[in-house]
């Protein structure tokens, strides 16, 4: 049983990675019905500028309000000029259209970092939390900012007036317009918090991972394995399957003989595919009924 | 907050190209037949094996071409089917001493039954879910080759070293020629099943789903069924396309099929033009010839040139070389007159 507990604490401690992600991949669905298949890249260039910045000496607090300031705005340039134009465009264009993202990101930082291994500073240190080997105060630290972050998404989505029309266009956008929304301009808003969180999500997990310009490539896996769990239409939802999903892989290869590191991929594939199959809505999201 | 979207005003998926559109015309095609039979004559051994790739990606690339243009379906997991491909050839032909010919209908056999397969959960998601779950099984499927269990036939991490056949009949020609004439027979011969296969009630069907799939299911078209079969079908042909470029390559190894190379493919099918199936080969001539340019400029660009060269293939020409080709053809035409 304490092997259990402990099982789940770990897994819980890796979870709070793949939620902060989960959130970042929802945040952008919510605004423009596409996954970005480029989030994770783009977490990973903010991670870099934040690291960037703190070897020029600038002070953690400050790289990191830079980075998201810096992440926030990019999001919007990168959503103003190409994606903009795509909105009408086939899924298949949106598609491609992330891809090269990817690689154009990936091969920026790669030439400007290089691809060695880099060491990324924790703000929470890396001290046993609370006596407990499984948990480092960065995991709790990371646990404690995603749990916040999540707050602030729902009071920010419930009690703003820009919250409010935000998702007046994601849910019903000529409406939305008849009533003077600006939707074009709040997906552009879209992608910039998507953007910001997907920094924080890089700069929370860069000290567990180490920098470097791939770290992402599984991370985002399993960011969205979470999402698809929790449900693509909920923020929520990605915390919570962001949690499972760390709780479930470490119990996957705790208790069943012969899954180890090598199968933690595939064991995220068999997570998507079943969910999709099962409950394409995922836990928390609420189906789409298409009229004809 | 309603949760009814309306599915007439959706960009659909892919967009449509009528069926004639989708192939050339037999003097164009007698012309492009005639270049890749000559041109590796004059050609070193290197330049030979490139050919080679080139029409063994073509291959792939036309196979998610019928999948993604014919049957309006994602994947962004060719690089699994293509490694399961290769894996069957190049453990045929090591382990069990299978001739390297009789390895390929094998493997595309193989291909098909897992596409079809996983055509069957894949049945249940459409656009971006199906990209979602393809491109999961394309990170997964290198890890999958190097687990323990299956190491003794596929050699795990360290791959499986393939034997490169000899010209048959004592043929006074290199094995590498050989091989490109080899693969030619096989990719004109999959290019001609293609071209009829989407010209029969099965690629009409196809189609008919692309383009409207609640219409199709009215019509009378199994939609389930023909979805599955496009996926078996698509799978089929990247086996074979895998299988060949084991042979040619001479090597398998779980590294080689990641997923940069089923977004390579894709990246091919949409610098080809989606649903135009000659624009395999150029696709596929991108995917080879590009980063080797641009790795030449500057080493870890290849990257950012493919990704700006993408954009500009999607703002500019979004139909690819079909687009290009199209307006060629309208200035020929207009000379001839003038």
């Amino acid at each position: 049983m304490e092997l259990f507990i402990n099982q789940v604490l770990a897994g819980i401690a890796t979870g709070a990675i793949y939620a902060c992600m989960a959130l970042a991949v929802v945040m952008i669905y919510q605004a423009i019905d596409h996954l970005n298949f480029a989030q994770g890249e783009m977490a990973m260039f903010s991670t870099f500028i934040a690291w960037q910045l703190m070897q020029w000496g600038v002070p953690y607090w400050w790289a990191f309000l830079l980075t998201l300031a810096f992440s926030f705005a990019g999001g919007i340039a990168i959503e103003r000029m190409l994606f903009k134009p795509l909105a009408k465009a086939p899924v298949l264009t949106n598609v491609a259209g992330f891809i090269a993202l990817f690689a154009i990101v990936n091969s920026v930082a790669g030439l400007t970092w290089d691809f060695t291994i880099k060491q990324f500073p924790s703000p929470f240190g890396s001290s046993p939390f609370l006596g407990s080997q499984l948990i480092s105060t960065h995991q709790a630290g990371m646990i404690g900012v995603t749990v916040g972050l999540l707050i602030l998404l729902y009071l920010f989505f419930q009690f703003t007036r820009i919250g409010l029309a935000m998702r007046a266009a994601a849910s019903l956008p000529e409406s939305a317009r008849l009533v003077g929304i600006n939707t074009s301009w709040m997906i552009a808003l879209g992608w910039g918090m998507a953007s910001a969180i997907g920094a924080i999500a890089g700069i929370l997990i860069a000290p567990v991972v180490f920098l470097e310009p791939n770290m992402m490539g599984g991370v985002l896996i399993y960011g969205f394995a979470a999402a698809v769990l929790g449900g693509l239409t909920s923020p929520l939802g990605a915390v919570v399957g962001g949690f499972l999903v760390g709780v479930f892989e470490n119990l996957a290869g705790t208790y069943i003989p012969g899954v180890g590191n090598e199968l933690k991929l595939p064991i995220a594939l068999a997570l998507i595919i079943t969910v999709l199959v099962l409950k394409p809505a995922g836990l928390f999201g609420r189906p789409i009924v298409k009229r004809v | 907050m309603s949760a009814v979207e309306e599915a007439a005003n959706e960009a659909p998926a892919v967009e449509a190209v009528p069926k004639r559109a989708m192939t050339l015309g037999y003097g164009t095609s007698l012309v492009v037949l005639g270049l890749l039979i000559i041109a590796p004559m004059f050609l070193k051994n290197f330049f030979v094996f490139q050919m080679t790739m080139l029409l063994i990606y073509a291959l792939a690339v036309l196979a998610l071409n019928i999948l993604t243009g014919g049957s309006g379906q994602f994947s962004l997991g060719q690089s699994a089917f293509y490694a399961v491909g290769a894996y069957t050839s190049a453990i045929l032909m090591e382990h069990m001493g299978v001739n390297y010919a009789l390895t390929l209908p094998i493997a595309g056999i193989i291909c098909f039954g897992f596409g079809f397969l996983f055509g069957q959960p894949a049945l249940r998601l459409s656009g971006i879910y199906l990209a979602l779950a393809t491109f999961a099984l394309a990170v997964a499927m290198p890890q999958l080759l190097k687990l323990g269990f299956f190491e003794h036939w596929t050699g795990g991490v360290q791959g499986l070293v393939v034997t490169k056949p000899d010209a048959p009949f004592g043929l006074p020609i290199s094995q590498d020629r050989w091989l490109y004439y080899f693969t030619l027979v096989v990719s004109i011969g999959i290019y001609i099943a293609s071209v009829n296969l989407l010209r029969s009630r099965s690629g009409r069907a196809f189609m008919a789903i692309r383009d409207n799939e609640i219409a199709a299911s009215a019509m009378g078209v199994d939609v389930a069924l023909y979805k599955t079969l496009a996926f078996g079908v698509s799978a089929g042909i990247t086996g074979v396309a895998g299988g060949l470029g084991a042979i040619a390559v001479q090597f398998v190894a779980p590294d080689s099929y990641t997923i940069t190379l089923a977004i390579s493919l894709f990246l091919g099918m949409v610098v080809g033009g989606v649903g135009w199936l000659p624009g395999s080969i150029v696709g596929s001539a991108f995917i080879i010839f590009v980063p080797n340019m641009a790795e030449h400029i500057s080493k870890g660009l290849s990257g950012a040139v493919f990704g700006v060269l993408l954009f500009v293939v999607i703002f500019l020409v979004p139909h690819g070389a079909r687009q290009v080709a199209i307006v060629a053809q309208q200035l020929i035409g207009k000379l001839k007159k003038g």
